[in-house]
């Protein structure tokens, strides 16, 4: 029995040992001194809906100053009249379409043709392929914005992870995107930088090609939101999650009801379980 | 599957068909009339847990079929038209791409229940068996299936376990040319790990199916790991009672499933696989589907290109062989004191190869991810079968009423034989 015991208690010792010594490596490898701040996103959460004039500024801003290099193919005019999204009237979105031409054709005579945007177009372009986007930037790609926001994240380790599936914490990726516009700052002594590179505390590297794309005052707003970086990135994180995820109002409120059903279900069935097996002992 | 029915068709149409096509008959001695061990807990629950998981699959992925183009250039863009255009295309793709992972949940669940209750001993090893060919083509399922949306981990985790197969001698470079359809990942692969996603679970519910007949032809383990021995006081029908504890634990697991659907669908994927697949650029960390982790930390534990793919594979076939190399004639771990405490080591240890399959591979982590992958295998080739050579179990009940007597009385277990340590 000594023996026995004391080979268990061996094995058990030298396992914990080892995934004691890797997790003393987690804590102390994992220092975050540059991890993203949560912020308070009024989508974030089970009941959590997109701030309508939010995603309006943030839509301006995105227009203004992104666009110029900044595709969104997958956005559609037509998008910023659907329900759950910023709230503008069909007329004020086929306004916004009818300011762009868009290549159509070939007509009749087999040629190309201007014509202004309609609902059913997507978001022009800048540039009319990648190269021709390098090209203009230095060589970097700037990445589109149709589902940026969920290609974007930051690591949160142990036991973040964990607690994050509880509280329904999925907002990374704009917590992410607001903290790269508010990290540019002047290179710390020693670091050098690379010709036609930025430093920016929150790129993994700290090396970005993108130079500091916003300054306060440069979008006018006419709410009487700040007119800030900080605000101005929180506006346009929030426009850009809801491109990236266009129906997470819906996908909630559904959430909502499928729960509530599920509860009073698996209530009902517990006690006709109870009820059937009442006089089987088991 | 077949003997226990007394189906008794009352109608002259029903008579008539029976005597052609008992299926009828087949259908109530299976789900109705089988004979359940009344002493099974909510661990058993999962059987009928993971067949609605794969209809619930099958049938999210047949929709998302109707929509998806398999081909390199708009593959990604396809599957944004299904979350964005398609009507509740978003619900229809969560569903599914959560759905793979609450299958795996579940079916690791099964397993470890399979182990710690001895499920795979006699009579019941090529039901087992089987289950292990079930494991094996999910997961050549699932991850066929990550690869479609065509993302940076779609098609770096596609190269990474392809290139696996490069490392088996003289041929290697010749099969993953063949599984590539060309010279790496590309259009031809989308497209015929397309064809085999589609197919794939046709076989899993052919396999499943021949697990359930095996499963009906022995009849169920259970937590005291004693046969049925009188069907009026071990057992209890299918239906009710099967039926409805098993459809009361499916909406329980549906409230979990339905956490992830609806509020974290994208907790379980990568960010990465949001950025269209792209030859030119590696991501930092690639990481496969956490239900690979565990594997993939074997992997790379093992210095040797060859050597890693051996214990991965090696693994999981390790399974196949533990009706054998489990020695002892106990099943539950309920009457095996030692062995529950080894069941514990090893479930944690396989735990931590997971987490350690989504660490990087340095420092540290190698040497925990070696000790661990060296006790994954001791587990089953060292300890399983010394354990039932040295192990004194406890006294095991003469029958499933006496264990849910004694359960019930808190009284003392009636004696079914000699409790000294077994001998071969």
């Amino acid at each position: 029995m000594t023996i026995r015991s004391s080979l268990f208690g061996a094995v058990a010792a030298a396992l914990l040992l080892a995934s004691g010594a890797s997790g003393a490596l987690a804590s102390e490898g994992g220092g975050h001194d540059n991890r993203p701040h949560r912020m308070s996103w009024s989508f974030a959460g089970p009941f959590g809906t997109y701030d309508r004039g939010q995603l309006q500024r943030g839509f301006k801003v995105f227009k203004e100053v992104c666009s110029a290099c900044h595709s969104a193919n997958y956005l559609y005019f037509r998008n910023l009249a659907a329900p759950g999204g910023p709230g503008f009237t069909e007329a004020q979105a086929k306004q916004v379409a009818s300011e762009y031409q868009i290549t159509d054709g070939p007509n009749d005579a087999g040629d190309m043709f201007q014509r202004p945007g309609r609902l059913s177009d997507h978001w022009p372009a800048p540039f009319p392929n990648d190269n021709a986007a390098r090209a203009a930037n230095g060589g970097a790609f700037p990445p589109d914005f149709s589902v940026l926001a969920k290609a974007r994240s930051y690591h949160v380790g142990f036991p973040g992870f964990i607690t994050d599936a509880f509280i329904q914490y999925q907002e990374h990726g704009v917590d992410y995107i607001h903290a790269l516009l508010t990290g540019y700052e002047d290179a710390p002594a020693g670091v050098h930088l690379q010709p036609g590179l930025n430093y920016n505390k929150y790129f993994p590297g700290n090396q970005i090609a993108m130079p500091k794309p916003i300054s306060d005052g440069q979008v006018e707003y006419s709410d009487g939101a700040p007119q800030t970086v900080d605000q101005y990135s929180q506006d346009v994180a929030a426009f850009m999650m809801w491109v990236a995820e266009p129906h997470l109002e819906d996908r909630k409120r559904i959430g909502f009801q499928v729960m509530i059903f599920l509860i009073v279900l698996s209530g009902l069935l517990y006690f006709t379980k109870k009820k059937v097996w009442q006089h089987v002992s088991h | 599957m077949e003997g226990h029915s007394t189906y008794q068709p009352k109608g002259k149409v029903a008579q008539w068909f029976e005597s052609r096509l008992p299926i009828v008959g087949l259908i109530h001695s299976s789900a109705v009339a089988y004979p359940v061990p009344k002493n099974l807990n909510y661990m058993w629950t999962f059987g009928a847990i993971l067949t609605f998981m794969l209809v619930c699959q099958i049938v999210s992925g047949v929709v998302l079929a109707m929509h998806y183009v398999a081909y390199g250039p708009v593959a990604f863009a396809r599957v944004e038209h299904i979350m964005r255009d398609v009507s509740y295309g978003w619900l229809i793709r969560y569903i599914h791409a959560n759905g793979a992972s609450m299958f795996f949940i579940a079916v690791y669940i099964h397993m470890f229940r399979g182990m710690y209750y001895g499920s795979y001993k006699a009579p019941r090893e090529v039901l087992w068996i089987l289950g292990v060919i079930i494991y094996l083509l999910m997961m050549a399922t699932g991850f066929m299936g990550y690869v479609l949306p065509w993302g940076q981990m779609s098609f770096w985790g596609a190269t990474v376990i392809t290139n696996l197969f490069s490392a088996i001698p003289w041929v290697g470079e010749t099969i993953v040319q063949w599984l590539w359809g060309g010279y790496s990942v590309g259009d031809p692969t989308l497209n015929r790990f397309f064809s085999l996603h589609y197919l794939l679970p046709f076989m899993i519910a052919g396999v499943v199916g021949l697990h359930i007949w095996a499963l009906h032809h022995v009849g169920q383990n259970n937590p005291d790991g004693v046969d049925i021995k009188n069907v009026a006081k071990d057992s209890v029908p299918f239906t009710p009672y099967a039926t409805i504890k098993d459809t009361f634990a499916m909406v329980v697991f549906l409230i979990f499933f339905s956490w992830f659907i609806f509020y974290i669908p994208n907790y379980l994927g990568h960010s990465d696989n949001y950025i269209p697949a792209n030859p030119l650029s590696t991501p930092a960390h690639i990481v496969p589907e956490w239900y690979y982790l565990p594997f993939y930390a074997i992997l790379r534990s093992i210095p040797d290109k060859l050597g890693g793919v051996l214990a991965m594979f090696g693994a999981i076939v390790v399974l196949a062989f533990l009706p054998w190399l489990d020695t002892s004639k106990v099943r539950s771990a309920k009457y095996r004191p030692l062995f529950r405490q080894f069941f514990w080591i090893f479930a944690a240890v396989a735990v931590g190869l997971g987490y350690l399959g989504s660490q990087p591979a340095d420092g540290w982590y190698v040497v925990v991810s070696r000790i661990f992958t060296a006790y994954y295998f001791i587990h089953f080739l060292v300890i399983l079968p010394l354990l039932g050579l040295f192990e004194r179990p406890k006294p095991v009940p003469a029958s499933i009423a006496d264990a849910v007597l004694a359960k019930s009385k808190g009284g003392a277990v009636v004696v079914a034989g000699a409790a000294g340590p077994e001998t071969k």
